[in-house]
């Protein structure tokens, strides 16, 4: 009974999901967005966790589910394009030993060897890059979300030194210009010169109780969580199959798994 | 008084430099800025004079509450409630930045960095496609 009503919401939310991304239009249209605004209602329920966590199961990705994940978080999130050393990113995809530098397995089977992985900030549970920031502008929530508060960052990037992943990414040039305007979304702002950005776990749509945009892209290939929370579908996934995490020498205890 | 016919003069000067605009503006009208009002909504975040005094400050403290402490929702006196957002809930109403933010800011000469990054409309600023 309960089963069936829970999957009954969760189809609910897929097809509301569905019909507000054909008038929302985040995954490109964003500047028409202007008159579905989230209101205080949205924010009544939102989902908890003590430390949110992801898993990829990197065999469920092809390039171009790769492409629609990155699309789906760049163009919400208004990241803009920019070739070569001074691109921005969000989530990107690196061949496995540009992924796992520090995993080196001989003979690496060819599936593993020729296979893209989706990379992200880690949001990792004793952050590096949060520890070196002078001026706290990033920080790790309660939810074990790492915060990036724009405002405050002086663009010393100790935080990109900090960071053994590469996650994150500095403006070297005011981004505003290398958002096409019609791909601009009006509901989030993007970033000044000057300012380091990375991967948000989307906060703002946790905090309307919904799952990170890439995540809803995925369809399934990845699964999201409270890595704390023994009885989440996440903890579920982690028991039944293999994961790694990338460079965990580090000792920074990433919150993203990766099943190969 | 020692050295007193230079410093008096001076004296006398400097604060006639220093009262000169209060004098200019005595019996001017007080100043007034037209702003385009919302079309669609009538209750705003804080009474208008309220606003006018301290939406800064509000700014600030939305700003604060929503990435360093997770709250997203501000009730008002009236208890009516609304996303502490400037992009969402403020561009929301007050669509046209430069016939309503604009309007004051540029008559008083500050300069907020705000949409630098928020309200990122191309479309809806004046004179631009
Ligand atoms: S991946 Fe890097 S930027 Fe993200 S939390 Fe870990 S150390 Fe910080
Ligand atoms: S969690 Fe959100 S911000 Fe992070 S990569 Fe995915 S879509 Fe982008």
């Amino acid at each position: 009974m309960q089963r069936s009503r829970r999957d009954f919401l969760k189809l609910a939310g897929v097809s509301a999901l569905g019909l507000s991304a054909g008038t929302l239009g985040f995954l490109g249209e964003g500047a028409q967005a202007a008159d579905a605004l989230p209101t205080a209602t949205d924010f009544a329920k939102p989902a908890k966790a003590k430390q949110w966590g992801m898993v990829i199961d990197t065999a469920k990705f092809d390039d171009a589910l790769h492409k629609k994940c990155i699309d789906a978080c760049h163009n919400y999130h208004n990241v803009p394009k920019i070739e070569g050393k001074q691109e921005i990113k969000w989530l990107w995809t690196e061949e496995f030993h540009g992924a796992f530098p520090t995993e080196r397995p001989a003979f690496l089977a060819d599936a593993q060897e020729h296979r893209k992985y989706l990379l992200l900030c880690n949001h990792c549970a004793n952050p590096a890059c949060t520890r070196v920031c002078p001026t706290k502008a990033t920080f790790k929530n309660d939810e074990g979300l790492v915060m990036m508060d724009y405002h405050r960052c002086i663009g010393c990037r100790y935080c990109m030194a900090g960071c053994p992943y590469g996650a994150r990414s500095f403006n070297f040039r005011d981004p505003g210009e290398f958002i096409a305007k019609d791909k601009l979304n009006l509901q989030y702002p993007h970033r000044t010169r000057g300012v380091v950005e990375k991967c948000t776990f989307c906060v703002e749509m946790l905090a309307q109780g919904k799952q990170p945009l890439c995540v809803q892209a995925s369809g399934g290939a990845m699964v999201f969580g409270d890595l704390e929370d023994p009885k989440s579908e996440i903890r579920k996934v982690l028991k039944e199959k293999y994961a790694i995490r990338r460079n965990p020498s580090a000792g920074t205890e990433p919150s993203v798994f990766y099943i190969l | 008084m020692y050295n007193g016919k230079y410093i008096i003069p001076g004296l006398i000067v400097f604060l006639a430099l220093v009262l000169f605009p209060f004098i200019k503006g005595i019996g001017l009208e007080p100043l007034k800025v037209e702003t385009e009002k919302p079309k669609n909504s009538k209750e705003c975040v804080l009474k208008t004079e309220k606003m006018r005094d301290v939406h800064m400050v509000l700014l600030n403290e939305w700003r604060d509450d929503v990435i360093r402490n997770g709250k997203r929702v501000f009730t008002n006196e009236s208890g009516k409630q609304f996303n502490m957002s400037l992009t969402n809930t403020c561009m929301g109403c007050h669509e046209n930045k430069d016939k309503f933010c604009d309007k004051c800011h540029v008559e008083v000469g500050v300069n907020p960095y705000c949409w630098t990054c928020h309200n990122t409309s191309p479309l809806k600023k004046e004179g631009e496609k």
